[in-house]
């Protein structure tokens, strides 16, 4: 239960700061909206790559799908969804919500249709048929024209007679919209699903039943001869980390306004993995001071960016040669107290 | 029919350097079990090895130089240098984490490929640069059209003499023989007497070899190299190299062969906007119905 009221108190601060968001500074704040969707892109890696032993490379495909099915709902579907929930803030909320989720399932689906399959091989295998899904979701995206194909998403101009079209018309006299992205994300709802996601996780991996996670990434054949559904679960994992990937897509195009196939490529899956790499596979805490230092070196390196990405490498290397449980470690992990001291 | 035959010849010579990369990466598999992610920017390696190894020789096809020999000799250089490479790689990287779980030796490799990509963009710049005519481009013949160019035939030949040069190493030496039994079993291998680590050196010196030499083709075909080719090339020989089966060097050449072939009559005939999707289409599919592999060998995992 005590979680529960960790949860609550922690949203209710962040409504609290949502209140004064607008006194933040802009640059700050955009570092701290990218903060909050790294967490939760890291977080639900980290479930998959984490807790469940399994090596996912296309968290940026999941996102993909989520941010640019999430944009072209609320730019499409606009008068719709301004009909259905009203036009005022609780309105702009509802559709915000309702776009997400839309998101995020339709990553969950396509995780599903993915993991299926795939998950049944060992980790390599994984690893390769991700990053493979994840270019042929950009290589189809960048073929999509009602999506802005290779030119990337801003918005869609809507017609009196009921044309939709990306680019202004010259040839017709009918009155039109445009419909731009929205910008609905906020510091509310990012920094609202960051702590949900990490309350979800904290609360699936420390009951009965998040124990087989644990199982099958310590070992799987031990866990399956437990009577384990090892597929089962790896596929659990898989899904539930696509979903909220998808709606850390609707979060980032509903901040930036704009989509770009070339966004969620394969250094995007590699960004959140080094991620959780440094935060330590499997240490909630520690993936999420990892966001917010990779988030913020970025920032500080600005100078020398042509290094990031060696810099990236170097991690990665570093990291496994001296210290592969992550910076923090296996110490730092939110732990429940043992009842029974063990015999 | 005349463009069939065009087309199946570069299917063969795209998929014969396919094959090239793709049996370095089977050959470490073999031995280590597992993806040396790298592998393609090894490949990427060679490419610029090549590159700076023809302004070395003060050799350029804006003076007209191109000779046969100068080629074997780039060739042979560049091999040279790959070898280095991923020899360095193999014991500065890899060998401190032989005993480590699998997924960080994966990592590191991840970790390696993109510190090659990206020291790559930094040492060589990032721009494309066009590859010397090593050798001159003569059209073989030409009906209709459709042409066949002589060094499209000059990569499958080059490709099939490595290939038969492998098949040599790998069944008719005493290092062949110790690389075939280190992929059966460690433990025992080393009980026979074997230095292990000399018989895994020596595989990534082989491997890393032909990826260089694959490089070198493609600068052959392909008149541009950027430092970022190795993801895509490296990514479909994995593929082929699954395709074949992985662990098996005959299957991958075999996938490697397939795989070119079905992306060129794909990209040729039907459409070439998806051709980067064919080859992990295929992957999922041979995932899903045999993961083994075309010629692989069903493992059986022993408690």
């Amino acid at each position: 239960m005590k979680s529960k009221l960790y949860f609550l108190s922690t949203v209710l601060a962040i409504f609290l700061i949502n209140l004064v968001k607008d006194s933040i500074d802009p640059y700050y704040y955009t570092i701290l909206i990218y903060i909050g969707i790294n967490i939760i892109l890291a977080s639900s890696l980290n479930l998959i790559n984490g807790f469940t032993g399994q090596f996912s490379l296309g968290h940026a495909g999941f996102m993909a799908i989520g941010g640019y099915l999430s944009i072209s709902m609320s730019t499409y579907f606009a008068p719709f969804f301004a009909n259905l929930f009203g036009a005022g803030v609780f309105g702009e909320n509802m559709t915000f919500l309702t776009v997400m989720i839309l998101g995020g399932l339709a990553a969950a689906a396509i995780g599903l249709l993915v993991g299926v399959p795939s998950l049944r091989l060992k980790g390599d295998y994984l690893a390769i048929v991700t990053l493979g899904f994840s270019e042929i979701i950009r290589v189809l995206i960048q073929g999509m024209d009602f999506i802005g194909a290779s030119q990337g998403f801003r918005g869609v101009y809507q017609y009196s007679n009921g044309v939709k079209s990306l680019q202004m018309l010259d040839n017709t006299q009918d009155s039109f919209i445009f419909y731009g992205v929205p910008k609905y994300t906020n510091f509310f709802w990012t920094f609202f699903i960051a702590a949900f996601i990490v309350y979800f996780i904290y609360n699936l991996i420390n009951s009965t039943y998040g124990k087989g996670f644990l199982a099958v990434k310590d070992d799987e054949v031990a866990a399956e001869s437990m009577g384990i559904n090892t597929t089962k679960f790896k596929v659990i994992a898989f899904v539930s980390g696509a979903f909220f990937a998808g709606v850390a897509g609707a979060l980032y195009g509903h901040f930036n306004l704009y989509l770009n196939p070339e966004d969620f490529n394969f250094l995007k899956s590699v960004e959140i993995v080094a991620i959780v790499i440094l935060g330590g596979m499997g240490s909630i805490p520690g993936v999420i001071i990892a966001a917010v230092i990779l988030t913020i070196l970025p920032e500080l390196l600005r100078g020398i960016s042509e290094y990031r990405m060696i810099v990236y490498a170097l991690l990665l290397i570093i990291m496994m040669l001296t210290r592969p449980q992550g910076i923090f470690g296996t110490k730092f992990k939110f732990k429940r107290k043992k009842k029974v001291e063990s015999a | 029919m005349i463009e069939f035959i065009q087309q199946f010849i570069n299917g063969l010579s795209l998929g014969s350097i396919y094959a090239l990369i793709a049996l370095g990466y089977t050959m470490i598999y073999g031995i280590l079990r597992f993806i040396n992610f790298a592998h393609g920017d090894v490949f990427m390696i060679g490419a610029f090895s090549g590159y700076y190894l023809a302004f070395l020789f003060s050799f350029s096809t804006f003076t007209g130089g191109a000779s046969v020999a100068m080629a074997i000799v780039i060739l042979l250089g560049s091999m040279v240098v790959c070898s280095i490479l991923g020899f360095t790689l193999e014991k500065l990287a890899y060998k401190p984490l032989r005993n480590s779980p699998k997924l960080t030796i994966l990592i590191t490799a991840i970790g390696v490929s993109l510190f090659l990509e990206y020291g790559g963009q930094l040492v060589f710049g990032a721009d494309p640069k066009s590859f010397p005519t090593l050798l001159e481009n003569k059209e073989l013949f030409n009906v209709g059209g459709a042409a066949v160019f002589s060094n499209s035939v000059v990569v499958i030949i080059v490709s099939l003499v490595l290939m038969i040069l492998l098949r040599i190493i790998v069944m008719n030496t005493k290092m062949g023989t110790a690389m075939r039994a280190v992929s059966f079993n460690h433990n025992v291998a080393s009980l026979m007497g074997i230095n292990i680590n000399r018989v895994i050196s020596f595989t990534f010196i082989l491997g890393s070899s032909l990826a260089a030499a694959a490089g070198i083709l493609f600068g052959l075909n392909y008149p541009k190299v950027d430092p970022l080719i190795g993801i895509i090339y490296g990514l479909k020989a994995f593929v082929a190299a699954v395709l074949g089966g992985i662990g098996n060097i005959l299957g991958a050449a075999l996938g490697g062969l397939i795989l070119g072939l079905v992306e060129t009559f794909v990209s040729g005939y039907l459409s070439s906007t998806y051709r980067d999707a064919i080859a992990f289409g295929i992957l999922i599919i041979i995932l899903l119905f045999r993961p083994t592999g075309l010629l692989g060998k069903k493992e059986i995992e022993k408690v």
